[in-house]
């Protein structure tokens, strides 16, 4: 009990030192950070404590990529691709091709043109949709066929898992680049589960815009407004932003937003009304001067996520690569629209399924509250323990408040994030690593009461308790890392604080505990216990 | 300077003895809390019945919630339920899950803060759809099982299997008496009081191992004392300790009621109620367990051994 050793006294006493400078940057106002980071060597990490959004304030939205629409573009572009199929082969179908619920269908009555057809349907089936980057390279589609002539494709799931999974790596791509242009600091995007995607916004106070900026697919097309007379089966009529009533548009897209390479909020220079422009690269650039040479005097329609934004009539060629969209934009919309198609299309359809967002004036709130609690609760702890077991007591309290910053400090290092759950968690750990001593100080009595010396007293108390000490604590971590790993958000933030505070309450409660009443020990040479 | 001391020196107070109480307490406190469970049910956060919470606070002057609950019913939302929250500025609006979707969520969303949004400032909303509410429900429950599952797997293995069969059950029945706390109390179950359950978890299971390292000690110490005595001896060996602990933690949580805020006042409560059932739990219902499950079969048998072996007696 009494040898102590100089290296674990060391040691120990870096470790707080340590724990102490990790939490410093934390503490001080953004302004002192600053400065302190620019005095310090670079090479110095200076990290602070990250706070979760209910106590920052913030946006937190969660995303769901909706497979149907994954699944119908799939299969719309299939269908595309069947029709270029056939018409290269010149196979002639009865009754055109139909869409059915998970795949298409088609009738090819004469079985010499369906024996020359089924090789190219087939190995269009078998490399369709699987790019060069999916490793699994299953087909997307199975193909049968019947004696009837009749030929099916249906999507397999493992077709509508990878194709899932790319919408959902190509959506949070392009969810960075809307997200980044707002301007806000450190958001947070990251898959979540198969098709979730979360997106966390800390210090937003304005989520309408977000989630605006979000949901919106951006698909932009230039497609010519049908002529009277023209066939139906390849016009539909579109939903106009402006005016009520639907707009004939032609089926086939001129030129799509991929094209564009800029996209720049402005004001047009006869009206002054806001306007969008944009521009093309070489390919959309090319095909936007041909189309309009070809078309002049007709409408043309510019399409965002299936809606008629304006169809000015071409007026001559536009042979640039750039081009205006105007359509009654106030600045702001302008500027929005400008943003989505900056950062590309999200290739499928996003839900909204979850949202959770903290005003920053509630975050503040909750801040002083988790602040004010953990201060008075740490006091009346303390205190108890003081009343209670002297300077036993104030030895348990420096340890509980070294542990207290082994905490925080565990917490910068881990760059976990401090959620007001984790609050909580910590204010227990302080309970609990009371635990820790209360069980050795009550057992050292105990043994003291059996008469045994001061020494063999105290070393037997650390001695027996230790075993249950670590028996409840093991206890408790398994529950924390079985929290851990099912809970998520709040949950894990609290279970994060939970564990770490058990881990560092055995280095605090007892090895510290211990190095400081033997220090004491040797210095004061008690000869009556004093608890 | 005369310390504090909160539980009696060398108590001997006979707890096994309680155990023709305790237990049929328990079992009627149980029932109670299943009744409550299945016919008036958990104040079900949106969490776990999806919905949308949005929080407001008045600009100026009080929170009229009779106003706000006029306005609210002629946006044809379903029900909305208004309420006061914490100060008289603050008030929650909650209402339930709208037909048509999640898109449908978020455009009720958006009505009802076009609807009040000059006179409140918003300062938390909180939409969760039905699917994401099920997978929580999901999630949570499994996260209860799971953990209850690794720790007594723990259990067997650091103990005897009575000592693992006495801690689960003394948990269960924490657990169970908690969900008739929630149920009874209307507090609001979310996924931080997921949160305040495990915790209560593993602080019951705390608890219940400290006596039980206690006793498994006392089994070396006294090998031939019968089974409520020793247990009785190791309770009340521990007891101080207990009292103590449970003082503190509470004192704690007691911080975390009053000036914890709002948000988490329902996880403190739930808190505090936990430790409560977990140390009455880990002295009257684990430790008896011990005796029913027969923990000396083994001594009691070659108790009577000296007497059935003549033949070391000298002659």
């Amino acid at each position: 009990m009494l040898r102590f050793p100089a290296w674990k006294i060391t040691s120990i006493l870096l470790m707080t030192a340590f724990a102490l400078l990790l939490i410093v940057p934390s503490l001080l106002s953004p302004a002192h950070r600053d400065a302190l980071i620019s005095h310090v060597p670079k090479w110095l990490p200076i990290r602070t404590l990250v706070l979760g959004l209910d106590l920052q304030g913030g946006s937190h939205v969660l995303l769901e990529v909706d497979s149907n629409s994954v699944v119908k573009t799939l299969v719309d572009n299939l269908r595309d691709s069947v029709r270029r199929t056939l018409r290269e082969e010149k196979v002639s179908i009865t009754g055109g091709i139909g869409v059915v619920p998970r795949g298409v269908q088609l009738r090819i009555p004469d079985p010499a043109e369906r024996a020359r057809a089924m090789p190219k349907l087939r190995q269009l089936a078998a490399t369709f949709g699987s790019g060069i980057t999916d490793s699994a390279r299953a087909p997307a589609f199975d193909v049968t066929e019947n004696d009837n002539g009749l030929i099916q494709f249906t999507v397999t799931d493992a077709g509508v898992d990878s194709k899932v999974r790319r919408a959902v790596e190509q959506s949070i791509e392009v969810l960075r680049r809307r997200v980044d242009a707002l301007g806000t600091t450190e958001p947070n995007i990251q898959r979540q589960g198969a098709d979730r995607i979360l997106v966390e916004v800390p210090g937003l106070q304005d989520t309408s815009k977000l989630k605006e900026i979000l949901g919106t697919t951006a698909k932009l097309e230039f497609r010519l407004v049908a002529e009277p007379g023209a066939d139906p089966a390849d016009v539909e009529p579109l939903d106009q932003v402006d005016n009520p009533g639907k707009l004939p548009v032609e089926k086939r897209v001129m030129v799509q937003g991929e094209d564009l390479t800029d996209a720049q909020p402005g004001f047009d220079s006869r009206t002054q009304e806001p306007v969008v422009n944009f521009r093309f690269n070489i390919r959309g650039g090319q095909r936007f001067g041909e189309v309009t040479s070809e078309n002049v005097g007709k409408l043309f329609a510019i399409i965002l996520d299936g809606k008629v934004i304006s169809a000015p009539r071409i007026l001559g060629p536009i042979t640039g690569g750039s081009g205006q969209i105007s359509g009654h934009f106030t600045v702001e919309s302008a500027n929005n629209l400008s943003i989505l198609l900056r950062a590309g299309a999200l290739p499928a359809k996003l839900t909204i399924v979850e949202e959770r967002t903290v005003g920053p004036g509630l975050g503040q709130d909750s801040i002083d509250a988790g602040k004010r609690a953990a201060y008075v609760g740490a006091a009346l702890v303390a205190f108890y323990m003081l009343i209670t077991y002297g300077i036993f007591g104030i030895f348990a309290n420096i340890a509980l408040a070294v542990h207290v910053s082994f905490i925080f400090a565990g917490l910068v290092l881990l760059g976990a994030t401090l959620t007001l759950p984790g609050i909580a968690g910590i204010v227990l750990t302080i309970g609990m690593a009371v635990d820790a001593n209360v069980l050795i100080y009550e057992r050292i009595r105990e043994e003291a009461h059996l008469g045994r010396s001061i020494i063999s007293a105290l070393d037997a108390g650390f001695k027996r308790a230790f075993a249950t000490i670590v028996d409840s604590n093991v206890t408790m971590f398994v529950a924390a890392a079985i929290l851990y790993f099912l809970g998520s958000g709040p949950v894990r933030g609290f279970a994060v604080s939970m564990a770490l505070g058990i881990l560092t309450s055995i280095v605090t409660a007892v090895t510290m505990t211990r190095m400081m009443i033997a220090l004491w020990y040797r210095y004061k040479r008690p000869v009556k216990l004093p608890i | 300077m005369k310390l504090l001391r909160l539980a009696p020196e060398n108590t001997k107070f006979p707890f096994m003895r309680f155990r023709r109480v305790s237990y049929p307490f328990s079992a009627l406190l149980s029932i109670i809390s299943v009744v409550l469970f299945l016919n008036v049910g958990m104040n079900f956060g949106i969490d776990f019945s999806g919905g949308t919470l949005i929080e407001l606070r008045a600009k100026t002057g009080e929170a009229d919630t009779a106003k706000l609950r006029s306005i609210a019913e002629h946006l044809k939302i379903g029900d909305v339920e208004v309420q006061g929250f914490g100060g008289v500025t603050d008030v929650t609006m909650r209402f339930g899950l709208q037909t048509g979707g999640d898109a449908a969520q978020q455009a009720a969303v958006n009505r009802v803060k076009d609807a009040i949004g000059g006179d409140y400032e918003v300062r938390r909303t909180e939409v969760v759809g039905p699917r994401v509410s099920g997978e929580l429900v999901q999630s949570g429950t499994l996260g209860v099982v799971i953990s209850i599952i690794a720790v007594l797997c723990y259990l067997w293995f650091r103990f005897e299997w009575q000592f693992a069969v006495g801690a689960i059950i003394a948990t269960m029945h924490d657990l169970l008496l908690t969900v008739g706390f929630f149920s009874l109390t209307r507090l609001e179950f979310n996924t931080t009081s997921i949160a305040a359950i495990l915790t209560i978890v593993g602080y019951s299971l705390n608890e219940t191992v400290v006596v039980l390292d206690r006793i498994r000690e006392m089994m070396r110490k006294f090998r031939k004392m019968p089974t409520d005595q020793l247990i009785d001896v190791s309770v009340n060996a521990v007891i101080p300790r207990t009292i103590m602990t449970a003082t503190t933690v509470f004192l704690a949580l007691l911080a975390l009621v009053v000036f914890g805020g709002q948000v988490i006042r329902s996880f403190s409560l739930a808190m505090i109620w936990g430790i409560f059932v977990a140390t009455y739990s880990s002295i009257f219902i684990c430790s008896p367990m011990l005796i029913y499950l027969g923990l000396r079969g083994d001594t009691v048998g070659s108790a009577p051994a000296p007497v059935t072996k003549p033949a070391r007696k000298p002659v």
